[in-house]
């Protein structure tokens, strides 16, 4: 999960990192109240969960609360790289005389973590990043032996922190790392990271990703969770435990197993192709079991989007054979039709598998309910999601 | 021959008596692998029945390899313990630890990483979140079907657990050395590359298939460990064309960052290095059966 900047500010905080005091508001009277409470002189930031704000006006200063009002009303409702603004904070303005950067990420690909930093932090890192890479200390982080002083002196001198901010920039880095180890962060990001008149090291933006699999160890982070943001779909899959995103197709797609499921949106989409262009709506993995009443709730969701015009239901028997997953998929149907849901769209089915026959003999006895009418079996992945991309393009 | 489990191997599960646990040794043990003992802290002294075999218990990894000489370990235990659980095979010096666990925090599996890796190296670790590794016939040594495929000589490397059990089906008429999953996580242990390694390395693994899917750059890597030391052929297939950046796809390392980690780039560098990649399973699937039936 992507934290809002103002989210990473408060987490930074906890952490004891030295952050600027200010506020979130979401209406311009909020936005006024905050800068009254501060006092003199804000900044009003557009709060995105994407980079580039300042270039696209979502940064602004106000010399006085009504100021900051008015600032606030232009920024919110504001359209950034496609996200709508719903917040702003705001926060004193610091006098910055330089501007770093630094952060700490998951380096997949070397299974470690990576210690980032530059004296050349702010706006334009990416393009620091590109052109001038010397520029750019990259040190590896052992996740055995994180980062103590000695390691953050050891990237402070890598970077060429000015010998006047390294002792802060050295306490910023080692409490940076305790935040990242634990909010279990996969990424903890500051740009800037700034030094003012009067000397003094801030972080004044704070990028924060937080991996969604520790949340098991952080009640807390909960709250982070932008649930008004969340598509409505989505949210609802969610409550049912089901692995649901929302895509902007006519296909829905319900399978097992992630990959299997990225592979059918793949394949649909190929089908499509022929087809006027239509796309798979959403993905969906309901995993390895496949039980009917997993079934019943994925169909459900799925059926709720009214963009959906037909649906592919691609099943692989694996440890759970095709005859249970045949039984589940006519129970699920069964089950619809008792919560008074008409499955009114048609649906393409495929197994394949351990069993597959006994699956596909299954289905075919159940053939003459009327909640199975609009059930379809082909025999192949990729016919099914032919056959799919036609009803759905209505062919 | 097979590549890290053979049908000499040993295996051990940890968190065994758990349902999951016991659900899949049944299976493994249907399978034909020698399951030799399980490890769950406390239960030490007992022994489970399954279906005619009596398998003891022990407390500890440590305890189970020196009464059974036991050399694999498969991991069942949840996401909170799965940390520790790993720390200790890798001290008790097991030479393969298969992690099924899905679900743990990148930080614990970063963590055991950096640990096996500080300690020697000793232990191959699979996973995490992965469906384990099957050698047909041999031994299986976690939750892949073992009655989908029988043996042949197609190596198979995958991050995704029902692509892996699609593609032993649609070649299963031509059989499998040994089947790889290295599972869908930010972090594992056992890469693409490893396996592809291993394979060229395995004079009963004529060919291999190695199926990617969207999120880090393990494909464009494994490209240029092809073209520089794999002289077999490889096919390829990649999942996730159509996913949008910035989301999750159901494995939690399926993910594209901004530009990086499309599907489109592993498919790239994948060819640049002469692999040829399908446009579907089916597709790749016919791929392998053309380089199989001509050699």
């Amino acid at each position: 999960m992507d934290l809002y900047e103002y989210q990473g500010r408060e987490l930074f905080a906890r952490h004891g990192l030295p952050v600027l005091g200010g506020g979130v508001a979401t209406t311009p009277e909020e936005a006024r109240a905050i800068a009254e409470r501060l006092g003199g002189r804000v900044v009003v930031k557009a709060q995105v969960k994407t980079g580039g704000r300042g270039k696209a006006g979502g940064v602004k200063l106000a010399e006085r609360p009504e100021e900051a009002q008015a600032r606030a009303a232009d920024i919110l409702g504001m359209d950034i790289k496609g996200h709508t603004v719903h917040r702003v904070m705001l926060t004193v303005t610091a006098d910055i005389t330089e501007e770093y950067y630094f952060s700490y990420l998951l380096d997949r690909a070397n299974r470690t973590f990576l210690a980032i930093a530059s004296v050349a932090g702010g706006m334009d890192i990416e393009q620091v990043a590109a052109q001038t890479p010397e520029k750019v200390a990259r040190m590896p982080i052992d996740a055995g032996r994180g980062v103590d002083e000695a390691t953050a002196r050891e990237i402070v001198a890598q970077a060429g922190f000015p010998a006047e901010v390294a002792d802060q920039v050295v306490d910023i880095a080692v409490r940076l790392w305790q935040a990242f180890v634990a909010e279990d962060a996969t990424l903890v990001e500051v740009n800037p990271l700034a030094k003012t008149t009067d000397g003094t090291v801030l972080c004044l933006d704070a990028k924060v990703t937080l991996d969604g699999n520790a949340d098991f160890r952080h009640p807390d982070h909960e709250a982070f969770e932008d649930t008004a943001a969340v598509d409505p779909l989505e949210q609802l899959a969610k409550e049912k435990d089901l692995n649901y995103v929302k895509l902007d197709g006519e296909v829905g797609i319900i399978g097992n197993g992630a990959g299997l499921v990225m592979s059918t949106l793949d394949v649909v989409a190929y089908a499509g192709e022929q087809y006027g262009g239509v796309r798979p709506a959403n993905f969906l993995d309901i995993g390895g079991g496949a039980s009917a009443a997993v079934m019943a709730d994925g169909l459900e969701i799925v059926l709720s989007d009214p963009a959906v015009k037909s649906v592919f239901v691609n099943v692989f028997g694996g440890i759970t054979a095709c005859d249970e997953v045949a039984n589940g998929i006519v129970k699920a149907l069964g089950l619809l039709a008792e919560r008074g849901e008409t499955v009114d769209r048609p649906l393409v089915v495929r197994l394949d598998g351990n069993n597959a026959e006994e699956g596909l003999r299954i289905l075919d006895a159940a053939r003459g309910r009327p909640e199975l009418a609009r059930l379809e079996h082909v025999d192949t992945m990729d016919g099914a999601a032919r056959r799919a991309a036609e009803l759905a393009a209505g062919v | 021959m097979a590549i890290w489990l053979t049908k000499d191997s040993k295996v051990i599960v940890q968190g065994m008596t758990g349902s999951e646990g016991s659900k899949h040794t049944r299976r493994m043990l249907r399978a034909g692998t020698h399951v030799v003992g399980g490890v769950t802290p406390g239960k030490g002294g007992r022994q489970v029945d399954f279906e005619g075999t009596a398998v003891p218990v022990f407390n500890s990894v440590a305890e189970a390899m020196a009464a059974t000489g036991a050399d694999t370990t498969v991991v069942f235990v949840p996401p909170r313990f799965a940390k520790s659980a790993v720390v200790e095979a890798v001290d008790a010096g097991i030479g393969l630890a298969v992690v099924i666990t899905e679900g743990i925090p990148v930080h614990d599996t970063a963590g055991f990483w950096a640990h096996a890796v500080a300690t020697g190296g000793r232990t191959r670790i699979i996973g995490p979140n992965c469906p384990g590794i099957a050698s047909p016939a041999a031994s299986n040594a976690g939750i892949i079907p073992a009655d989908i495929t029988g043996p042949g000589r197609i190596g198979l490397v995958s991050k995704s657990g029902t692509l892996t059990y699609q593609m032993m089906y649609e070649l299963s008429d031509i059989g499998f050395s040994t089947c790889v999953g290295i599972g869908g996580d930010p972090v594992v242990g056992t890469t693409h590359i490893d396996a592809l390694a291993a394979f060229q390395d395995d004079p009963e693994t004529d060919a291999v298939v190695m199926i990617g899917e969207i999120g880090g750059d393990a494909e464009e890597r494994a490209a240029e460990f092809i073209q520089a030391k794999v002289t077999k052929p490889v096919v390829g297939y990649i999942a996730g064309f159509t996913a949008p950046p910035g989301r999750t796809m159901g494995h939690a390392g399926a993910i594209i960052s901004g530009s990086s980690g499309t599907a489109e780039a592993k498919k790239v560098a994948l060819e640049a290095a002469g692999v040829r990649v399908g446009r579907t399973p089916s597709e790749t699937a016919q791929l392998m059966r053309e380089v199989m039936t001509r050699s």
